[in-house]
């Protein structure tokens, strides 16, 4: 490490109450989010709803979840403070994830389908034993 | 904005200095981190696929409703939020001992590691409890016509669709549910928990070093600042994983 020492690296940090100020604003936000998550994964529980009504619910509470990650990444990692260029060379790999994401779900939704439709009745029943052939 | 747009203008790649303006350590641990987020995203999109392959699948308001000492009251996800809160605690905390390491302030810095660590460890505290309770929990499951107590392993899953049975006391009977749930609940709350396990080794690390005066030797802190990019992306992790597996 003492080699870096060497190196010229400036001075990004802004300093002061002003950076513990920021961190208390972060934490609020990130435990209300959190709250808000919470409540909307019971609400789902504590009513029956239409299978749709919890589809949106659940695409609610994964944005909510991107957002916190958004707020820990950006201000607990400081990575909103940093270069440009390595702010992308972190972010634009992670677009993959798009990618990956929409193809492991429709597989798995094709997969079930199949099934369905050639192993006869619906597998409500017995998931176990189906399962087993095709784990991994 | 007003700072980034004038590091825009400084030169970057004209040698001499960093062009990402991080010394060499960290700019490694944002591509560790950056690679570690791709074994996890792979991990829970693999999850998901099998999920979505099932017909059925636990509600886990359902699966998580216990609570130490509460007995069987039926508290959803009241565990797993502590956890959660903990963890971002705990993150808090880091952020403040790196906070501190910018200024200097040894104190500051030693204070706040060590309630980064006792966050650490109430949490893998917590999961112990958790894996412990699913374990060894004993949920009536109809097999072969019979109810019997099951436990939540890898091999074993009692949450499944609701039996016509009545159970003894009133309790809800299931039949097995889909197995990967085990599998995938302990594999990568399991993996997420190494992480934290090792966050904490890390985090004691670097508090010895602190306390040892290393870093007031080397002048500067930035041992800290790595180490708090590795304990955000534990918490970072669990925002995923508690989505993956509690909320959705």
């Amino acid at each position: 490490m003492e080699h870096s020492v060497q190196e010229i690296t400036f001075h990004h940090e802004p300093g002061g109450d002003e950076v513990v100020k920021k961190i208390i604003k972060t934490t609020v936000i990130l435990s209300v989010i959190t709250i808000i998550e919470l409540g909307l994964g019971l609400l789902m529980y504590a009513f029956p709803m239409a299978e749709v009504l919890k589809l949106f619910l659940k695409g609610v509470i994964v944005i909510l979840s991107l957002a916190k990650a958004f707020y820990i990444v950006g201000v607990f990692m400081h990575l909103g403070d940093e270069v440009k260029n390595l702010i992308m060379t972190i972010v634009l790999p992670l677009l993959l994830f798009i990618w990956f994401i929409a193809a492991f779900l429709y597989e798995g939704n094709s997969w079930k389908t199949l099934r369905n439709t050639y192993n006869g009745a619906p597998a409500v029943t017995a998931p176990a034993e189906q399962h087993a052939e095709g784990k991994h | 904005m007003a700072t980034a747009h004038a590091q825009m203008e400084t030169k970057w790649w004209s040698g001499g200095k960093s062009p990402f303006n991080v010394e060499y350590g960290k700019l490694m641990m944002w591509y560790f981190l950056m690679s570690d987020a791709f074994t996890f995203g792979a991990f829970l999109i693999s999850y998901g696929t099998i999920r979505f392959s099932q017909n059925y699948w636990p509600d886990p308001n359902q699966v998580f409703n216990a609570f130490p000492l509460a007995g069987h009251a039926n508290l959803p996800l009241a565990f797993v939020s502590l956890m959660t809160f903990i963890l971002i605690v705990s993150s808090v905390t880091m952020v403040l001992a790196v906070h501190a390491g910018h200024k200097n302030d040894k104190q500051g810095v030693i204070k706040w590691m060590i309630w980064t660590v006792i966050g650490g460890l109430a949490f893998l505290g917590c999961q112990a409890w958790e894996w412990t309770h699913l374990i060894t929990g004993d949920h009536l499951t109809l097999i072969n016509g019979e109810v019997k107590e099951l436990g939540t392993t890898v091999t074993m899953n009692p949450w499944g669709p609701a039996a016509n049975v009545a159970g003894h006391d009133g309790h809800h009977v299931s039949t097995p549910g889909p197995v990967a749930f085990g599998g995938y609940f302990f594999g990568i709350t399991g993996f997420h928990g190494f992480h934290v396990l090792s966050g904490v080794v890390i985090n004691i690390v670097m508090l010895v070093m602190a306390i040892n005066g290393t870093f007031e030797r080397k002048g500067h802190y930035w041992m800290i600042e790595k180490a708090g990019l590795y304990w955000h992306f534990v918490d970072l992790v669990w925002v995923f994983v508690f989505l993956c597996f509690y909320l959705i």
